[in-house]
């Protein structure tokens, strides 16, 4: 059995005929071919799969497809436009804040939802808003560093 | 040279040339990758330590939704598969080899772990091959497991293997017993300490993934995995596992999400996705999921230690003796007897004089997940051993924990230096980075802090850490005659286009190093090619000559020198090129940044100019080939030896037992550094996954049951961003004197240094060294009210 679900991913339209199990991670991954958006657990721990449904930051392992019908789908490949990194990833890029760049795309869906809601955090608020998102490469000084050059740009 | 070379080469902190498509999503992950007519494997898996296999029922499983086979042990064993190697062979103290008992790729009478593989399924999605894994039968006769080593050795234990008596894999010894023993007997003082290094899992944010796929018309095989090394993984597939030729097999390890040793190793589930991918001519793509990689990516560390310290009235070191024993697993994997020996004990000199070492060491198979190299790889656990030794030994003899390390540093005169365990050190100036380290942290002035923090009623502690690295195993003649079954040698191959852009093709593998954009530096900085121009291809046994990958700090030390080669080759040809175009003799022409000239005249010739000459060889030497690419391969002389100072400063709550790093201070040498800022990432990362072991960390098994109890990050507890403090980080340079780029490696030294250093730090505040790692705040709470300290504190 299938079901049909239709939401807006990163500005276009897009109608799928999935198994109603299907996970929203699953779809954009599986089904529309959306790999940028990650899995790294099966437990909504590390916050890979981060993306923004109706602006604000859902871990799409958490949700099913189903679930976002009718949604706005922001994924890290809607980020960038016309080639210009977004400011978060910009300040991702200066800071030396990827390394094998797994936990990339959820940590700066994250990191854009913190500054939406707090466009002039601490660093302690930084480090505390980013507990739902694990990065076993760079311990996390240089993450911190880019939120904060992020939010400053995002400020503008 | 153009302006923009010079600002991207040796020494610059260059912006990533990688981090484009990883910052936009556009990353090619193993599991990022479809081919066509794909089908998916999913694994039944024990849920036993320790079981029989008396009988496999598939039948109900075969028919449900989607299921194309079903494979057991015993489909494999029909195919005559070879089991899993160990790649290194320790001989243990009467010369014979150690024991690795057979590894089948799916098991065939015993479990031996939580999580061994008991069937494969084979269906057209992920979900239906999980669904029917669930619908198979299996009847076990359930047995009592050992997961500890200290029970694994007692007789009566259960035996993990037939064929491997008391569970022991191999009794090892280094060093010289009687001149240890000696000292011993010398000493004024000698500290003594029970030791746990508590068992991690590697945790890479990208779960192993693979896909096996079989071309019958070329009868080539190709394999997509999550590998830190394709070739030896090539070689141990094909040499080893199946029997098949080299040249039909293709491993491609594309971008990869971290690996920190535990993708080095050849592990089941590929290797069943490239067995199943030949036998049903179907692309067949396995991906793990965190629980999956919990029980089965290999882990790391699991020590017991008792260790012993020497000194002389002064606190002058005069011997160390330490017995280990080990934890194997369930089998012995890829590398894993080389860890707690070879990389272990000939690091037990540290950075001192110490003149007499010697080093026991078991290897001990118990009822759990193989252990193998991460991060560090036996080098922690010695610098854990040396480092908390040293710290108790000046606590117990009243002196300064920095002063009795500045008595005992080898001197920067000293070089080469011959430690009594085997290692020539290269270069270091130890005490040098101790001072900046100290001057860093404030050192000095601590008693103030300790004293102010104590006025609030926190428990605040200083614990230091100079820890020494072995990286770029070397030379192979060397690592061989130890037992490798490998050289650890490198290739590089520079090939120039005829417009002037270049491919370097490496035998090393990024997964996060940054070797896209410091190799290019390289390259850039020795031919004067622009960093744009410059394309670093790796990860793919096709495009790249063999290579031995990467993973114990070695890619710059020993590939980088590679680059250095093939670019010293290309310099070569080139200047031939150049003084055809020139007219004169090739001995006038002299080459320096990207240029060629005759010396004493204003002629020139750019390097693009020579590349596109060598192409289009119109006006050319009549003696000399077209072209303009070459290759070289490095095996180093020696190991490179970084080292380095970290100190820990933490305070204590007293009353919840809650521990804060309050400051942080790394002082490391790395010899020459090509990009400071990908550096200092690496320390970052190792300080934190160092911090992690120290504090969060730590593999659980039921002792009872065998049940892996901390089987996702709900349970495991990684280190998240609210967990770590920022790092003050320092550099010092002694350049390594045996390869052209004076480089020595920096992947692993946060997560040598951390450990030792905040061990030391909390065991400074709780005022015993009563406490082992994680430091969690249950155990720290415990300590002191068993101690009473939080009287004491007021």
């Amino acid at each position: 059995m299938t079901i049909s679900v239709t939401m807006t991913v990163n500005g276009q339209s897009v109608t799928r005929e999935v198994e109603p199990r299907t996970l929203l991670v699953q779809f954009l991954r599986e089904h529309l071919g959306l790999t940028g958006t990650h899995i790294g657990c099966d437990t909504s721990q590390c916050g890979a799969c981060v993306v923004h449904v109706d602006g604000r930051s859902v871990k799409s392992c958490t949700i099913l497809a189903a679930q976002a019908q009718g949604a706005n789908v922001t994924t890290i490949e809607g980020l960038a436009a016309n080639g210009q990194l977004h400011p978060m990833q910009e300040a991702f890029r200066e800071h030396h804040a990827l390394q094998c760049g797994f936990c990339t795309p959820g940590m700066i869906m994250s990191a854009i939802d913190l500054v939406q809601r707090n466009p002039n955090p601490s660093e302690e608020t930084v480090r505390h808003e980013l507990e739902g998102n694990l990065c076993r490469c760079t311990g996390y000084h240089n993450i911190v560093k880019a939120v904060m050059a992020g939010a400053q740009a995002m400020r503008g | 040279m153009t302006n923009q070379a010079a600002n991207q080469g040796i020494g610059q902190a260059v912006r990533r040339k990688e981090d484009f498509r990883f910052l936009t999503g556009q990353g090619h992950y193993t599991d990022d990758i479809n081919r066509p007519g794909q089908l998916y494997a999913a694994f039944l898996r024990s849920p036993h330590a320790f079981a029989k296999i008396k009988s496999i029922d598939t039948t109900a499983a075969s028919k449900k939704p989607g299921v194309v086979a079903i494979y057991t042990g015993k489909d494999v064993a029909a195919d005559k598969v070879g089991g899993l190697i160990c790649g290194w062979t320790v001989k243990d103290k009467k010369g014979e080899p150690h024991k690795a008992p057979r590894h089948d790729i799916i098991a065939v009478e015993y479990v031996r772990h939580v999580g061994d593989q008991v069937a494969v399924v084979i269906a057209d999605t992920v979900a239906h091959a999980k669904d029917a894994v669930e619908a198979i039968q299996v009847d076990y006769e359930v047995l009592k497991p050992v997961v500890d080593v200290r029970e694994a050795v007692k007789p009566g234990a259960p035996q993990v293997h037939p064929d491997v008596p008391g569970n022991l894999c191999y009794d090892w010894e280094f060093g010289d017993k009687a001149a240890t023993e000696k000292a011993f007997a010398s000493a004024a003082h000698i500290t003594k300490l029970e030791l746990v290094n508590n068992r991690l899992s590697p945790n890479p944010m990208e779960p192993r993934s693979a896909i096996g796929e079989y071309d019958p018309g070329t009868d080539t095989t190709t394999v997509y995995t999550t590998s830190q090394n394709p070739h030896v993984l090539r070689l141990i597939l094909c040499a080893f596992v199946f029997g098949l030729p080299e040249h039909k097999v293709r491993v491609i390890a594309p971008d990869v999400g971290g690996g920190f040793g535990s993708k080095i190793f050849n592990y089941p589930e590929e290797t069943v996705c490239v067995w199943a991918a030949r036998k049903l001519k179907k692309p067949i793509k396995w991906t793990s999921d965190r629980t999956e990689a919990f029980l089965t990516d290999a882990h790391g560390r699991d020590h017991v230690t008792h260790a012993e310290l020497a000194l002389d009235k002064d606190g002058k070191f005069l011997g160390l003796r330490v017995d280990t024993m080990a934890n194997m697993g369930a089998y012995l994997s890829t590398f894993a007897s080389a860890v707690p020996t070879y990389l272990y004990a000939l690091l037990l000199a540290g950075q001192y004089t110490t003149p007499a070492i010697y080093a026991e060491v078991k290897a001990i198979f118990t009822n759990t997940t193989p252990v193998d190299a991460y991060r560090g790889a036996g080098r922690p656990e010695a610098t854990y051993v040396v480092e908390r030794l040293v710290e108790a030994a000046a606590r117990e003899m009243n002196i300064d924990p920095a002063e009795i390390r500045r008595r005992n540093f080898i001197p920067p005169t000293a070089f080469p230096y011959q430690t009594p365990v085997a290692c020539v050190y290269d270069s270091g100036n130890y005490a040098k980075a101790l001072d900046e380290a100290c001057r860093l942290a404030d050192y000095a002035n601590f008693p103030k802090r300790k004293a102010e923090a104590a006025r609030k009623g926190k428990l605040r502690g200083i614990g230091l850490c100079a820890y020494i690295e072995a990286c770029g195993l070397a030379p192979s003649s060397v690592v061989g005659s130890l037992g490798a079954g490998v050289g650890l040698w490198e290739s590089a191959q520079i090939r120039f286009n005829a417009t002037g852009t270049v491919f370097v093709y490496t035998g090393a593998h990024s997964h996060g190093q940054g070797h896209e954009t410091t190799f290019a530096q390289i390259v850039s900085d020795k031919l004067g090619v622009p960093l744009e121009n410059i394309e670093v291809v790796h990860g793919d046994t096709a495009q790249v000559p063999m290579g031995m990958g990467t993973y114990g700090s070695r890619s710059l030390a020993v590939g980088g020198s590679a680059i250095v080669r093939a670019a010293d080759k290309i310099i070569e040809k080139g200047k031939k090129i150049a003084a055809h175009l020139m007219e004169a003799s090739v001995d006038d022409v002299t080459y320096d940044k990207g240029v060629f000239s005759i010396k004493g005249t204003d002629k020139q010739v750019p390097m693009a100019q020579v590349a596109f000459t060598a192409y289009v060889p119109h006006n050319y030497p009549p003696d000399l080939e077209p072209g303009l690419e070459a290759s070289a391969f490095y095996d180093p002389s020696n190991f490179t030896f970084p080292a380095g100072v970290h100190i820990a400063e933490v305070e204590i709550d007293s009353d919840t037992g809650v521990t804060t790093i309050v400051n942080w201070v790394a002082v490391d040498d790395f010899g020459k550094v090509i990009n400071p800022m990908i550096v200092e990432g690496q320390v970052h990362g190792g300080i934190a996954q160092g911090i992690g072991q120290a504090l969060l960390e730590g593999v659980v098994y039921d002792q009872e049951s065998g049940q892996l109890l901390t089987a996702s990050f709900l349970d495991y507890c990684m280190p998240r961003a609210d967990n770590l403090p920022s790092y003050k980080i320092g550099m010092i340079e002694t350049p390594c004197p045996h390869n052209p780029l004076g480089v020595k490696g920096c992947g692993e030294a946060g997560a040598i240094a951390a450990p030792a250093a905040l061990m030391n730090a909390i065991t400074d505040a709780l005022g015993t060294e009563k406490i082992d790692m994680p430091a969690t705040p249950l155990k720290v709470w415990q300590v002191i009210q068993s101690h009473n300290f939080a009287a004491a504190a007021e």
